[in-house]
């Protein structure tokens, strides 16, 4: 789906996206690095469990929530890239400190 | 004690960096908060350090930013990146983070310079993956250098459209379509105001070479385009339209959409400040005088969150604001003030020649007059239908904030921030209303995510947040 016109070359850091290893420019957000590597989608949604992917990129739509370093909610377009970070698709509403919300509505 | 800012500017965008240089060249200890590291905001987005390596791509109008950021560099305002305002109070205290870490902080003014947001418009299949906004686009090619790599479809309607396509020319990427969705008849209704747009600097002729790069390097440009729906079951698969009598598919991955953009004012709202709606620009905008003062004493607006007027308009719109806060904080006098603005209201008396025209032919009416099928998502993050929206209505809801006490569209993580004038319009329409009668979503701080853990870690919090305590 999408592509970087840039080579890689020593400005690049080692994060993992579900569980697999990723090279990926220091300055990109979590959003970019996630479209680049064409995981198609990042959360599904609490409601209908319908997959979203980022809409936005500005952070006004809230489309891109992931878990970043094990914090549900982020903001991936929000979140610039770290050496080590650790980045997951959000399934549903995600947790909180090994609770489980509400993943799926009621009738 | 909590921090204390003489002047604090929120938004690293044109108006933010354009008050804040001033402010400071007149004495004023000017701060610039802004969520994201880098200054330039969304339009001038990454403008210090381009991931680019061919810096004709983005053009001519992106390097403006540049001055504005060296102006700021050398005006001693200071920067304070990668901070999330999540409050703001009328008696001018601000909820930051950053780095996980919140505080509350004062200010003697305030000007939020936030800028605009898309104009989010539903149509079929909108929340697919592979449906993204053409300013979405544009900053991942601004930010990161990422295009789309098996081509894209562009659709809707407004300047920016054409500005990303001939962006993407010449970076190489493949445009399977652009997708016109400007009415025939607005051509017709703006030709009036054309005379006074080609005497506002060269946004018409630059206009026109954006059309003549697209279409030289073979893009197929259709116009007149109609009942856009994108059709798939995971993910994006193809678009579908009307054009010329007929109905048209194109296989495609991507979609692009733009229908505009409106001031951003969730932060404006949630403060309480008097909006009013701008019938031109179909959008709510703070009310404000000519200094960008709003409603609550020693908070300002100025750029495009206080009503569209472009990104050279913003930084004059903010060093406006920035004289007005230096008099008011007794570095200079009223005539002093008077005089140095002359020559930015010289400016955006000539830039603002061009807006008529374009706010008739790029008008989004006809995109939002379709009338949406009941199925169409409307409220992204709670997944309720146009259909629910209209129940609703028809049961009585006066507005939308009563909309989402019912259903809690404008509950979700977004705030309201891409529903919220749907949820105005269909109630207004289901009502026999105007948007005026039927108001705009109340957002409650906190208005960015922030944590529960983070939030009870402010000591400060009970003594700055008097309403809080009471409540």
């Amino acid at each position: 789906m999408f592509k970087r016109l840039r080579e890689p070359d020593s400005e690049w850091v080692t994060i993992e996206i579900d569980g697999e290893s990723r090279r990926v420019p220091k300055d990109e957000t979590v959003a970019a690095a996630v479209l680049a590597d064409r995981i198609g989608h990042c959360r599904t949604t609490p409601v209908s469990g319908a997959p979203r992917a980022p809409y936005c990129l500005m952070g006004v739509c809230f489309e891109c929530l992931m878990e970043i370093d094990g914090i549900p909610n982020r903001q991936a377009c929000m979140v610039p890239v770290a050496e080590g970070m650790v980045i997951r698709r959000q399934n549903g509403a995600g947790s909180v400190v090994g609770l489980q919300v509400g993943t799926e509505k009621d009738g | 004690m909590a921090e204390h800012f003489e002047f604090a500017v929120i938004g690293a965008g044109p108006a933010g960096l354009a008050a804040a240089a001033l402010a400071a060249q007149t004495g004023v200890a000017a701060v610039v908060l802004d969520e994201q590291p880098t200054l330039g905001g969304q339009i001038y987005r990454s403008i210090e350090q381009s991931p680019l390596s061919d810096s004709n791509i983005l053009g001519d109008d992106y390097r403006i930013g540049e001055g504005l950021v060296w102006a700021f560099r050398a005006s001693g305002a200071r920067h304070l990146g990668g901070t999330d305002v999540w409050m703001v109070g009328t008696d001018r205290g601000i909820g930051l983070a950053s780095d996980g870490k919140a505080r509350i902080v004062t200010a003697d003014r305030i000007l939020i310079a936030v800028g605009s947001q898309e104009r989010a418009v539903p149509f079929p299949g909108w929340t697919l993956p592979g449906v993204m906004t053409a300013g979405a686009g544009q900053i991942l090619l601004k930010s990161a250098a990422v295009v789309p790599s098996d081509g894209v479809v562009l659709a809707g309607t407004g300047p920016l459209l054409f500005l990303i396509a001939a962006q993407y020319v010449r970076a190489g990427v493949s445009l399977k379509a652009v997708l016109d969705m400007t009415p025939r008849a607005n051509y017709v209704r703006a030709a009036p105001y054309l005379p006074a747009a080609l005497t506002a600097g060269n946004y018409i002729g630059k206009g026109l070479s954006y059309m003549r790069e697209i279409r030289k390097a073979g893009v197929a440009v259709t116009g007149a385009v109609r009942d856009l729906r994108a059709v798939g079951g995971e993910r994006l698969e193809a678009v579908t339209y009307s054009a010329a009598g007929r109905r048209h598919r194109i296989d495609t991955g991507l979609l692009m959409v733009h229908f505009g953009v409106i001031p951003n004012t969730s932060l404006s709202r949630s403060i309480g400040i008097d909006h009013e709606w701008d019938a031109r620009q179909v959008c709510w905008r703070p009310r404000t005088d000519e200094w960008g003062n709003t409603s609550v004493d020693g908070i300002a607006v100025a750029g495009d969150c206080a009503g569209i007027w472009g990104a050279q308009a913003a930084a004059h719109a903010g060093r406006l604001a920035a004289l007005e806060a230096a008099r008011a904080l007794g570095r200079i006098d009223t005539a002093e003030r008077d005089g140095q603005a002359a020559p930015d209201r010289a400016f955006l008396r000539r830039d603002r020649r061009v807006r008529p025209f374009l706010e008739v032919l790029y008008s989004p009416e006809s995109c939002l007059d379709a009338e949406l099928e009941d199925d169409v998502l409307v409220c992204r993050c709670e997944e309720i239908t146009a259909g629910q929206v209209r129940q609703a209505a028809q049961l009585g809801c006066m507005g939308p904030n009563q909309v989402k006490a019912f259903l809690r569209a404008g509950m979700g993580p977004c705030q309201g921030r891409q529903c919220g004038d749907t949820v105005a319009r269909l109630t207004a329409r289901a009502g026999g209303k105007s948007m005026a009668e039927v108001g705009f979503l109340r957002p409650r701080p906190p208005i960015k995510p922030i944590s529960i853990e983070t939030l009870a870690k402010i000591e400060e919090a009970a003594a700055a947040m008097p309403d809080i305590e009471q409540a």
